[in-house]
């Protein structure tokens, strides 16, 4: 649509930036974030943009998320579409309109591409899941090649394996809130990591929260030593 | 005080319901209708609200309806082929009325995702004269949940509230104006005899001219009602409902003086008089909805019966697709088509994407599929081999006849086992019917537990009596599991968990008359496949109607077992594991000739059985 209304860097710096601080209805007139999830069913997405969602609220925006439930969380490919800002609107993002897309797995970031918008930004989980059975005519699975299409096609994208990172947490089911955290620690979220956590209080079961917490810290730091650079040595871990 | 929070459409709807004073709620689930009982069952005690999962939709209406002739607020819920399981009752019901009040929850599937008929029930609401609500997203799901109450009570008439995919499993910050459901009114006038209770020939001629009167005057109501809106001020008119009217808002943003929008909320019956006035000025109107071109058809009947001079665009002459769900981008292409044949120099235009979808590189298909250490992968596999036997043996084929829910999953490549699937519990009467018109070929129907006991258990009774010779296997994976592990009655527990009665499943089927009636346990026995094996031969074999039971346990509900791993020293690389089962904990790395089993293994050892080399063993690690 009318790209040019999306102002998702200016809504960036508000809240990004705005750590801790109460949110302030004004300067969020006109706001719009769209963020995408993208993974295989059983991933967590839902939790992730649950999570998301909530994290905008707390932050003081108006939200919509919207997901398939049903066969597609059955080894499929899974998406979840969160929509920040003041306007009501429908909960689908529009093609090239998503500001930030969080691929937990590299060929369902590389299926979503062309909802991210031109100059918006990609975190990938390199950690590759290959399809279950492969039905006749299905191509090929070559991560490795995807990654590499990635990192041609998007300008800053930030790759890891935040599969593993989340394993050395203690879990590898947290890989959903390693990412967040990723994404929080570079400012790539309209609001700030304590807002994340508090959300991560209330959302992840008590038996599991030091695990999650210590996945998203454990991203946040990571991010600071590779300087927001894809990490070339973790590229392409098979999971095995 | 108002509150703020972020709820599922589902949840809005149930606390819509509840501040609305619903007493009693029952349903049957399916996607994407399931969250609504199940929020309602969260607060069930607190609130003092009977909860259920009916055995299928049509005993959940008569179910409320009883309720509602007691003077009781009731809810039904379900899904949209759920609403045809019910319509007996329903078209009825609409003659006779209700006291108290009875909303009907039926959420559409425009795409569909996991649906077996796009269908629509603003049309199903039209064809039955009951009045349908349309919300577009969950504060409205909400506030419309309350209003059909109301209008259900006043008018003593069934309501309908209508939701899509994109309305019910949308998350929004709903606005709610009570913070914490409270208790509702705990009792009810109760029923007191009347002939009106009664449908008869008379009764329903006397009532005709009345449901046909409060159509017009829901009509008129509706006219009034805020959820029936109008913004712009441009001469081309577009009218919408639902979501798609979301995405007419987000598409028209900038275009206000281009454009006039006219939102309907309450669809059925049409708010003729606020469409009249809307339609004043107007020269040409766009028509944006999934699914029918319902309000495309209610525009042009009113623009006839008004001499109003519109052109009409919508799905009849080709401006939008006839099916499918919408997007935005779907409805900008729409519109700019119309205004290209209106001859307008300004078009809306698309985002610009960072990669179109047409630069892509090939991407595997993920094709949705049976759980690894699913136990219908087990079942199915063995009636593959039992078959293959049977053809070799004496030459006869045999035809797999499918159900709904999880296990028409059982059509996937590899192990390609459903030949037909139809609806809830046709599999077995479809055998039957195959049977008749291909007596030398074997007939095999599959049937889920909760399918059994929604709609399976005529279909057993029609082939005992009729002399059909099928095998019916039932696939007992003690739960509801495509549409998130609701119970049913053969669980022995209730929807809110408390113990009940448990329904014997070959009990049932004995019951009916089926002679050879075998119970298999499928669990994690070494030898469970040939178990499986066996008694599907013998089944197979038996001269009528027979029927196995295979006692398994979902996978989505049990703690997984130990992960099973393939030794490559002893693995031969035949492939035979990846190639005959379609485990999705399987897999052939790319450029490699040996499997490997990742972990989501869930150590149901089906593939340890199958290994021609004994390469698949236990690996000691627990998941
Ligand atoms: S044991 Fe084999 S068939 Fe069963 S879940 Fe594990 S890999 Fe799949
Ligand atoms: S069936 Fe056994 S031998 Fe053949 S590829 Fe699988 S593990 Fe290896």
């Amino acid at each position: 649509m009318k790209g040019e209304k999306a102002k998702s860097d200016g809504a960036k710096s508000d809240g990004a930036k705005s750590d801790g601080a109460k949110s302030d209805g004004a300067k969020l007139q006109g706001m719009k974030y769209d963020i995408l999830i993208a993974g295989v069913g059983g991933q967590g997405v839902v939790l992730a943009s649950r999570m998301l969602a909530l994290a905008a609220m707390k932050a003081g925006f108006r939200v919509s998320t919207a997901e398939t439930i049903g066969m597609s969380q059955r080894e499929g490919s899974v998406s979840s579409h969160i929509r920040i800002g003041d306007e009501i609107q429908g909960s689908l993002i529009p093609t090239g309109q998503a500001d930030l897309l969080i691929g937990l797995e590299p060929a369902e970031t590389v299926r979503n591409l062309p909802f991210l918008k031109k100059a918006g930004k990609t975190i990938v989980n390199s950690h590759s899941i290959p399809p279950a059975s492969k039905p006749p005519g299905s191509p090929e699975y070559d991560p490795a090649a995807l990654l590499a299409f990635l990192e041609a096609h998007v300008p800053g994208i930030l790759c890891l394996d935040f599969t593993q990172l989340a394993e050395d947490a203690g879990t590898y089911r947290a890989a959903n809130v390693a990412m967040l955290g990723a994404a929080v620690g570079i400012g790539m979220l309209p609001f700030s990591r304590e807002i994340i956590l508090a959300v991560l209080e209330t959302e992840i079961p008590e038996k599991h929260r030091a695990v999650n917490r210590a996945a998203f810290e454990g991203a946040i730091n990571k991010i600071k030593l590779s300087s927001g650079h894809p990490d070339r040595e973790q590229k392409v871990n098979l999971n095995v | 005080m108002t509150e703020k929070k972020l709820l599922m459409g589902n949840e809005a709807i149930a606390l819509g319901a509840i501040e609305a004073g619903v007493q009693v709620v029952t349903g049957y689930p399916g996607t994407p209708s399931t969250e609504a009982l199940e929020t309602i069952l969260r607060y069930a005690d607190r609130c003092g609200i009977y909860t259920e999962w009916s055995s299928n939709e049509k005993v959940a209406l008569e179910t409320a309806v009883g309720a509602a002739y007691s003077g009781a607020k009731v809810l039904v819920t379900m899904k949209q082929v759920g609403l045809n399981v019910a319509s007996d009752p329903l078209m009825s019901l609409t003659y006779i009325g209700v006291k108290g009040a009875l909303v009907l929850l039926v959420a559409d599937d425009p795409g569909p995702h996991s649906s077996q008929t796009e269908q629509d029930t603003r049309a199903f609401g039209h064809f039955a004269n009951i009045p349908v609500l349309d919300p577009a997203n969950p504060q409205e799901a909400y506030e419309l949940t309350k209003l059909a109450f109301e209008l259900s009570h006043e008018f003593e008439i069934p309501v309908i509230l209508r939701t899509t995919t994109r309305v019910s499993h949308s998350c929004r910050d709903v606005e709610l104006a009570i913070a914490e459901p409270a208790a509702v009114e705990a009792s009810c006038e109760g029923f007191t005899k009347d002939r009106r209770w009664t449908i008869f020939p008379r009764l329903t001629a006397e009532r005709h001219p009345w449901l046909e009167n409060v159509q017009v005057q829901l009509s008129e109501r509706f006219s009034g009602l805020p959820y029936n809106s109008v913004s712009g001020s441009g001469k081309i008119g577009i009218i919408a409902s639902g979501v798609s009217a979301l995405y007419v808002k987000e598409v028209v943003k900038g275009f206000e003086g281009l454009f006039t929008l006219f939102r309907v909320g309450t669809v059925y019956p049409f708010p003729e008089k606020a469409a009249l006035s809307f339609l004043k000025g107007i020269e040409k109107l766009i028509v944006v909805e999934e699914l029918d071109p319902y309000l495309e058809e209610q525009a042009l009947q009113l623009t006839g019966r008004a001499h109003l001079p519109v052109d009409i665009y919508g799905k009849k002459n080709g401006f939008f697709p006839v099916s499918g769900e919408y997007n935005v981008d779907i409805v900008i292409d729409g519109v700019n088509k119309v205004l290209a044949d209106l001859g307008e120099t300004s078009r809306l235009s698309h985002a610009s994407p960072a990669i179109l979808r047409g630069e892509l590189p090939p991407l595997p298909v993920r094709a949705p599929t049976l759980c690894a250490g699913c136990m219908h992968r087990t079942v199915f596999y063995a009636f593959k081999q039992a078959a293959k036997q049977l053809k070799k043996d004496s030459q006869i084929e045999t035809i797999f006849s499918g159900d709904i829910g999880c296990y028409t999953l059982g059509n996937a490549f590899p192990l390609n086992m459903v030949d037909t699937c139809l609806c809830m519990g046709a599999g077995m009467s479809i055998a039957g019917g195959l049977f008749r018109t291909n007596p030398e070929v074997k007939q095999v129907a599959f049937i889920g537990d909760s399918t059994f006991f929604h709609s399976g258990i005529p279909a057993v009774v029609n082939a005992v009596y009729n002399g059909a010779d099928v095998t019916l296997a039932v696939l007992d994976n003690r739960t509801t599991a495509m549409t998130g592990h609701q119970p049913h009655p053969g669980i022995g527990v209730t929807a809110l968990g408390s113990p009940s009665k448990a329904i014997d499943i070959a009990g049932v089927v004995r019951s009916c008359g089926v002679e050879f009636v075998r119970i298999v346990e499928t669990g994690n026995l070494e030898n469970s496949l040939e178990n499986c094996i066996e008694a599907a031969k013998e089944a197979m074999e038996f001269k009528g109607p027979s029927a196995i039971v295979f006692k398994g346990k979902c996978v989505g509900i049990t703690k997984s077992g130990t992960r099973l791993t393939i030794d490559p020293e002893i693995c031969t690389g035949c492939g035979f594991c990846v190639k005959q089962l379609g485990c999705p904990a399987i897999f052939l790395p790319a450029g490699e000739d040996k499997p490997l089993i990742q972990d989501s293994c869930s150590g149901c050892g089906l593939c340890a059985q199958i290994c021609p080399s004994g390469a698949i063993r236990e690996s000691g690690v627990k998941k």
